[in-house]
């Protein structure tokens, strides 16, 4: 899979885009914009400006903000467990989120053009109920629907529900049998997502049902699809993540790849490397598109706005909060340690009781020695020291140099564009709207209108083609079989 | 003002609105708008894996925004959902409305439906009843696994919440369990109003415990009368109040036929058994006096309407016999209240984790 040359090539037709908001010499290379609703950690509760996380006016509030910034789509978070700290619910974030599905249906009544996109875990989900939610929610929104696919599990998280029993503290089966090695989350979620694709594309564009069937290691399922098409043919299939098998999956199989943000070069290097994969399942680069999850803090100078993100961090990391995150580490009570004192000075315990995000969890030993690390080198307080370690917004500037700056990473094809995360729900995004937007149009890379009605239009992407989903008529060849092949 | 009868009963009245192969939003928001101007309790819509049709509930949420006061009652199947799911969706449902969410139980029982999973074999009812009691015991659980006052955001202490109002539910169920609580905070209504249909013998005991509302599918006034005793001394026996138990009769209506009936037996004779549950055919006049008649006696606490052709009846329902009823004085003419359990005289229950941490 490694990409030669002729991948590298960077006339393929989509590069410059015909269409909407482009400008006319083709030099401008556009952006596209999503939002996420923020939630647990992002989100400064403490503003008084922070509305809730759960009342609609909340949801409706930024949405109508993200279409008049004419974003491609916004994303709600889906909750499977709240998180606990030490055996006992854990108390310093803005918990508690409604079902994203549901809540975007009744944002489809008061929006009219934005994409609506939810994450879905597929460890706790079956193919037939999701596959038909979301199918739901691209006929209720005339075409603006789009999945963000979560693999994300955990036995923790496994206690809420039915499936969850033979998971252990890292996702993988209990008792691992031997021959079920594809048994994994991972597997799991690509195979959901197939099934998903042959569920969407069993009715035919001129209304009839077709029976469906589909088996594979993990899903065995036939019968026929109470929705017909979608409006957009099927709903967008984001999936995020940054490692080899992730960029290959979605290179397979997704609309959008969520990344997350880091250096220009680092993310020039994981563009080309992305979108050389995806010739090898007969796409092109304009098939999937790179978008990067970032924060951003705005001043009217450099100065304020560096102010205004160090007051964001010390918020978002309170005293309780920064003593929270060191028992997370250390796996031990430090309740009668002073934040702003010294760190532990001894080392953290390895069988420690962190019950809770073990997903994608750093080794707690590192960690810990690099805090100290940090601390000792700048004198720093435990607090101190969590939010020094803390990841830093993204873009911070004035509202120029932060339009130049994100500008620079989409011309230099680093990704595709963004998905904003502000710090304050539900207004966090007016600013950025107000402010940025106008800026980006000026450059001439985002769009003044919406020129489609659907998500795929505003992507820049095609319709997937009729009856491609479905396996070769005749051919009784199982899930398996299939798994490997080249398209 | 809703005159009252008996011991300050109030009539209650819902519609059906499922359109069959309609799969755009505008027909059933419409159809809940129309509802909405007859000021019935709550309209439902019917979900079925194996028919055609889009997911219910979030047809419902689509029409939450679009309305404002009728109560909006999805179906929502327990057989081959995830209960912690089918708990989040029926609470976000009551967070989108403001308060006039419900949710019919429903079991999935065909082989066919199984097939859709490919997790476990159909069932017998009563399996599946059992397990959907459970379903609406852990909802109930976990809509309360949040008290009302846990959001804190105490600034002082660093805390958004007060742990110690928020409960693990460790419910052990005969297919499932669950631990807790929700990852959606208490909704509007506290507990979103189940409903029940309860004319399955099967459905009886669930009915019977965990229904705020049972729909009877019988073509008699004595029948439903009789049942509508049987559930509520079964409610009783469980420990419920049994006037908190709503008995609606649930009938598909023809209206197409003029203002009266023009069948003997039908209008103000009453419904006929047909192969999908009892038909009334006639005129909207007559459906009006078999509602006063029924009512009257005691037999039941409203009416469950399905309208045969969903655009004629229900605006023949809404124009026709609601308009009459109101003129008598028999039924609401304005929302006195916001949510669906104010429209059903049900009270906004208590937490029973507030109540247990208070001693009481």
């Amino acid at each position: 899979m490694t990409c030669g040359a002729q991948e590298r090539q960077r006339s393929t037709p989509g590069a410059v885009r015909g269409g909407e908001g482009c400008g006319a010499g083709g030099a401008r290379r556009r952006m596209h914009l999503a939002a996420r609703f923020p939630g647990a950690g992002t989100t400064v509760w403490s503003d008084p400006l922070a509305g809730s996380p759960v009342d609609f006016a909340s949801f409706e509030h930024f949405a109508r903000t993200a279409e008049r910034g004419l974003f491609d789509f916004l994303l709600l978070a889906e909750g499977l467990r709240l998180r606990e700290h030490r055996g006992r619910i854990h108390d310093p974030d803005a918990v508690g989120r409604p079902d994203p599905l549901t809540v975007l249906a009744a944002l489809a009544a008061v929006t009219d053009r934005i994409g609506l996109a939810a994450t879905a875990g597929t460890t706790f989900n079956e193919p037939y109920e999701l596959a038909r939610r979301l199918a739901s929610l691209d006929h209720l929104s005339g075409g603006r629907a789009a999945w963000h696919v979560a693999t994300c599990a955990d036995s923790f998280t496994g206690e809420n529900f039915r499936r969850g029993g033979f998971l252990d503290r890292t996702g993988l089966p209990r008792v691992p049998d031997p021959a079920r090695t594809g048994d994994t989350p991972l597997a799991r979620a690509a195979e959901f997502v197939r099934a998903a694709r042959r569920l969407w594309d069993s009715w035919t564009p001129d209304g009839r049902q077709r029976p469906f069937a589909h088996r594979g290691r993990h899903f065995d399922i036939a019968g026929g699809f109470t929705v017909p098409r979608c409006p957009q043919g099927s709903p967008v299939v984001i999936q995020a993540g940054d490692s080899p098998e992730s960029r290959e999956s979605a290179a397979c199989t997704a609309d959008v790849l969520l990344t997350p943000h880091g250096p220009l070069a680092a993310g020039r290097e994981r563009y080309a490397d992305v979108k050389d994969r995806l010739a090898r399942y007969g796409r092109t680069h304009e098939d999937l598109k790179v978008l990067s999850g970032v924060t951003f803090v705005l001043g009217a100078t450099a100065a304020e706005a560096r102010e205004r993100a160090a007051g964001i961090r010390r918020r978002q990391i309170s005293p309780r909060a920064a003593i929270v995150a060191m028992e997370r580490v250390w796996g031990v009570d430090l309740s009668s340690w002073d934040p702003d004192g010294p760190l532990p000075d001894f080392d953290p315990e390895p069988a420690g009781a962190v019950s809770w995000e073990r997903c994608g969890s750093a080794d707690p030993a590192a960690v810990a020695h690099r805090w100290r690390a940090v601390s000792r080198e700048k004198g720093l307080s435990i607090r101190e020291t969590v939010i020094e370690t803390a990841d830093r917004p993204a873009f911070v500037g004035t509202p120029e140099a932060v339009a130049a700056e994100l500008d620079a990473y989409v011309r230099q094809r680093a990704c595709d564009g963004f998905v904003l995360v502000p710090h304050l729900a539900p207004g966090g995004l007016d600013e950025f709207v107000e402010r940025v937007v106008p800026l980006l149009r000026e450059r001439g890379v985002l769009r003044t209108r919406y020129t489609g009605t659907t998500l795929r239009s505003h992507l820049g992407l095609p319709e997937p083609a009729p009856g491609t989903a479905l396996p070769a008529a005749g051919a009784g060849r199982t899930e398996q079989e299939q798994a490997g092949t080249p398209p | 003002m809703t005159a009252t009868t008996g011991r300050g009963r109030l009539l209650h009245l819902a519609a059906a609105v499922d359109r069959p192969r309609a799969y755009d939003a505008a027909a059933c928001v419409a159809l809940a708008r129309l509802a909405e101007r007859g000021t019935l309790d709550f309209v439902t819509l019917g979900d079925c894996f194996a028919g055609p049709g889009l997911d219910a509930l979030q047809v419902l949420a689509r029409a939450a925004p679009a309305t404002q006061r009728i109560g909006l009652v999805p179906t929502v199947t327990t057989t081959h959902t995830e209960p912690f799911h089918v708990q989040a969706a029926v609470a976000t449902l009551d967070w989108v409305s403001r308060g006039r969410a419900g949710w019919q139980v429903e079991v999935s029982a065909t082989e066919a439906q199984a097939r859709l999973f490919g997790r476990r074999t159909a069932a017998p009812a009563d399996r599946l009843w059992q397990e959907a009691g459970e379903v609406a015991d852990v909802a109930g659980r976990l809509w309360d696994s949040w008290e009302d006052d846990a959001e804190i955001r105490d600034t002082a202490t660093g805390r958004f919440i007060d742990r110690e109002k928020l409960h693990h539910v460790d419910f052990e169920g005969s297919t499932f369990s669950v631990k807790g609580p929700s990852t959606v905070p208490r909704p509007p209504q506290g507990r979103p109003v189940v409903v029940v249909d309860a004319t399955l013998p099967a459905a009886r005991d669930t009915a019977a415990r965990y229904a705020d509302v049972a729909l009877l599918g019988v073509a008699s006034r004595t029948e439903a009368d009789a049942l509508r005793t049987e559930l509520r001394n079964a409610a009783g026996a469980q420990g419920r109040d049994p006037g908190a138990l709503r008995v609606l009769a649930s009938l598909a209506v023809d209206l197409g036929g003029g203002e009266h009936a023009a069948e003997r037996g039908h209008g103000g004779g009453g419904p006929r058994p047909g192969p999908h549950g009892p038909l009334y055919r006639g005129g909207p006049v007559d459906l009006a006096e078999l509602i006063a008649a029924w009512y009257a006696t005691g037999a039941v606490d409203g009416f469950h309407l399905r309208p045969v052709e969903p655009g004629r009846d229900l605006e023949r329902l809404v124009n026709g016999t609601v308009a009459l009823l109101q003129h008598r004085g028999l039924f609401r003419t304005f929302y006195p209240g916001s949510t669906l359990r104010d429209h059903l005289g049900l009270p906004r229950p208590a937490n029973r984790y507030a109540r247990a941490r208070s001693g009481t």
